[in-house]
């Protein structure tokens, strides 16, 4: 223990699952490994291959996600899609490692059923070989994507070799004005700093914005740190984190659940503790975003246009604008909400959680979407699409005209059937709006959940506050009581 | 894994920032449950036209670039998905050193469990050996003992890396045989961990 030296979280995290440290390389212990079908088959393969087992078969849950259909998940017509599938099944009962398989009512995207099974716990190292591993963060979980070599180092290991990362304090402060996501706060803080801002660092998610978030919030901003090029985002664990994981299937029960929250109080960074870098991200004036470009940093308000390239002084900068603006087949000036959808996708592992798909719902319901747009709603685990069919969301979404599906990654990056045809667009409200991501010559603008549904209504974007508006002026009129805008 | 000491080689460029492993290795290609044979994918949807033709407008289809194996990048080489296929591709298509000022932190692990050197030199360096590379047949000297990079023509940068990894990759060593001898250390941990951490540390 390193005496009354102020700590930041993430040096509490990391202190507590060292094993071994030499000059410049920690061995860190891993308490939760995460398995899916994509980036695991080689893994196991060389397990295999060099006679190795599974250490701790009981700290690895695998489930399938990427590549199932979402339409019939038990009809897997790509072969291969099919063949690794399989494999992960094969491999899960010859190593002992529970698996929620297409028939489970556990199964769902990988980071979204970690937090909802109660397996992401304050304190813990958590890993996947999936770079959205971020996402666990916002339980104040060390959490990271790993490559198919490291999977495979800890299934055999139950450890990591680490360089120590340098941390970083995002203090987002301000008031949000309503129809403003985290989700736009995490797209407003990446076009503010760029998408490399992060590299080398642990994130620090902190101030009264943060505090003021549900976990689904916090989880979608923590989902999209490494889109800063952010190893891990950090949230401090708080009554919201105790209160989300009280009686979750693999949290602690009774009075070990109430020994482990005195000790996750702990988990927090002291008074004074130092950190490598800080910036302060006010977001009171930040309007919905919507992206116009091919990398995540690459967004503007909605009341905004889209950029042109000779406004950016960087020549590197100058020329990936004009790169982007010809994939995405935009011009400079163009007004973002005279940008035309033909496809609207609410899903993926940032924005297909409950309160997602509620907040989607108050947009959509008693709307039809515009003709000419096909509408998705995926959401992101079988538990989230059973409730969201009992609180009645997928009445309102069927009857406005978007189509209900399986869970899975579907459009997110569309390794099964479904995808975006080249050149058409797609509000999306995924995480990467790289080149091709959602098919060949796909345009991906990435926004949020309310906005994906408000542009899936009016056939292109639109600020999602006018029709939250017109509700409450309906609304208003109905119970007799005045509203201001 | 193969060793890599000192490395000379053809240089080719791909002047972009941001290049993702989305670019590196389309998604199609990622069913493959094997490790080899990904090089042909890379860049697949830059590299090819929509009616699979080499596309002549991208460098690496240039002739005088046959055989390359070195890339030179440009700022966050390998951003995006986690996804180890990347380096399989660029690995298998022949390249062994990638150079860049900066690269994105997953990528840049997966490079060395690969031997794939990344090797980051300063945004000036990089500038002055993309002009140079204009220049057709230009290579390069790596040397992971020196920690060098030279054109034999007054170009010459060191580099850091951690001296770690450099001793793995300079003998092809495998990283869990290597985590292996810290059995004990590993066995203590987790003794040590089960009796504080009993209800959550399953
Ligand atoms: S939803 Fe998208 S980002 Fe999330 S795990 Fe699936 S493919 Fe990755």
């Amino acid at each position: 223990m390193s005496g009354h030296r102020p700590r930041t979280m993430f040096e509490k995290i990391w202190d507590q699952h060292l094993v071994v440290e030499t000059d410049t390389q920690c061995l860190l212990y891993i308490d939760l490994h995460l398995v899916h079908e994509v980036t695991s088959p080689q893994a196991f393969e060389n397990l295999r291959l060099s006679g190795r087992r599974v250490r701790r078969p009981e700290l690895t849950f695998a489930t399938m996600d990427h590549n199932v259909p979402t339409d019939n998940p038990f009809d897997v017509r790509d072969p291969i899609a099919r063949t690794q599938i399989q494999t992960l099944a094969d491999n899960c009962r010859t190593f002992g490692i529970e698996l929620a398989d297409l028939e489970s009512p556990d199964q769902g995207i990988v980071h979204i059923i970690g937090p909802e099974l109660g397996l992401t716990l304050p304190g813990k190292t958590i890993v996947c070989g999936d770079s959205h591993t971020s996402t666990h963060g916002a339980f104040g979980a060390l959490a990271f994507g790993i490559g198919t070599s490291e999977v495979e180092h800890v299934l055999a290991t139950q450890c990591l070799w680490q360089t120590r990362p340098k941390t970083l304090k995002v203090e987002i402060t301000g008031t949000r004005r309503p129809g403003v996501t985290a989700k736009d706060v995490i797209l407003g803080l990446i076009a503010r700093y760029g998408v490399g801002f992060g590299t080398g660092y642990v994130m620090e998610y902190a101030g009264e914005v943060v505090r003021g978030m549900t976990m689904e919030e916090r989880m979608t901003l923590c989902n999209m740190s490494i889109e800063a090029g952010a190893r891990a985002g950090l949230v401090a664990p708080d009554e919201t984190t105790f209160e989300y994981l009280r009686g979750r299937r693999f949290a602690p029960k009774g009075a070990d659940f109430e020994r482990c929250v005195a000790e996750w109080r702990a988990i927090v960074s002291d008074e004074g503790a130092v950190y490598d870098k800080m910036v302060v991200f006010d977001v009171t004036d930040l309007e919905p975003q919507v992206t116009w470009g091919t990398n995540p940093g690459m967004s503007v308000n909605v009341s905004g246009t889209v950029p042109d390239p000779a406004s950016f002084d960087n020549p590197v900068q100058r020329r990936a604008a004009e790169q982007a603006l010809a994939y995405m087949g935009l011009e400079p000036g163009t007004k973002i909400t005279e940008i035309p959808v033909q496809h609207v996708f609410i899903g993926s592992c940032t924005n297909a959680r409950i309160e997602d798909l509620r907040q989607a719902a108050r947009v959509v319901r008693g709307r039809r979407v515009a003709p000419g747009v096909r509408a998705l709603v995926v959401p992101g685990s079988k538990r989230v699409k059973e409730q969201a069919e009992r609180e009645g969301l997928r009445d309102i979404f069927v009857a406005a005209g978007f189509e209900w599906r399986e869970p899975g990654c579907s459009m997110c990056l569309a390794m099964n059937p479904d995808f975006v045809p080249p050149g058409e667009r797609c509000a999306s409200t995924s995480n990467r709006n790289f080149e091709g991501r959602q098919g060949r010559g796909a345009r991906t603008h990435l926004v949020s959940p309310m906005m994906a549904a408000a542009a899936a209504i009016a056939g292109h974007f639109i600020d999602v506050r006018e029709l939250l508006r017109d509700d409450d002026t309906e609304r208003g009129a109905e119970h007799g009581t005045a509203h201001s805008a | 894994m193969e060793p890599l000491i000192r490395h000379e080689g053809l240089v080719a460029v791909l002047d972009r920032v941001n290049v993702d492993t989305d670019q590196i290795i389309p998604k199609q290609f990622l069913k493959r449950v094997a490790r080899s044979g990904f090089g042909q994918f890379l860049f697949y949807d830059w590299r090819y036209t929509p009616e699979g033709e080499p596309d002549p407008s991208f460098v690496l289809n240039h002739p005088r670039y046959a055989g390359a194996s070195i890339l030179l990048a440009r700022d966050n080489f390998g951003c995006g998905s986690s996804r180890e296929h990347a380096v399989w591709a660029l690995e298998d298509y022949g390249f062994r050193v990638i150079i860049a000022p900066s690269f994105a932190d997953i990528f840049y692990n997966n490079c060395f469990k690969n031997g794939l050197l990344p090797i980051t030199l300063s945004p000036d360096e990089v500038d002055e050996l993309f002009r140079r590379a204009a220049r057709e047949g230009y290579r390069l000297t790596v040397d992971l003992r020196e920690q060098t990079v030279e054109d034999g023509d007054g170009f010459v940068a060191r580099f850091e890396v951690d001296p770690e990894r450099r001793m793995r990759l300079l003998e092809g060593l495998d990283d869990i045989g290597v985590t292996l001898q810290h059995e004990a250390a590993i066995a203590a941990y987790e003794r040590d961990r089960k009796a504080v951490y009993q209800n959550v540390f399953r």
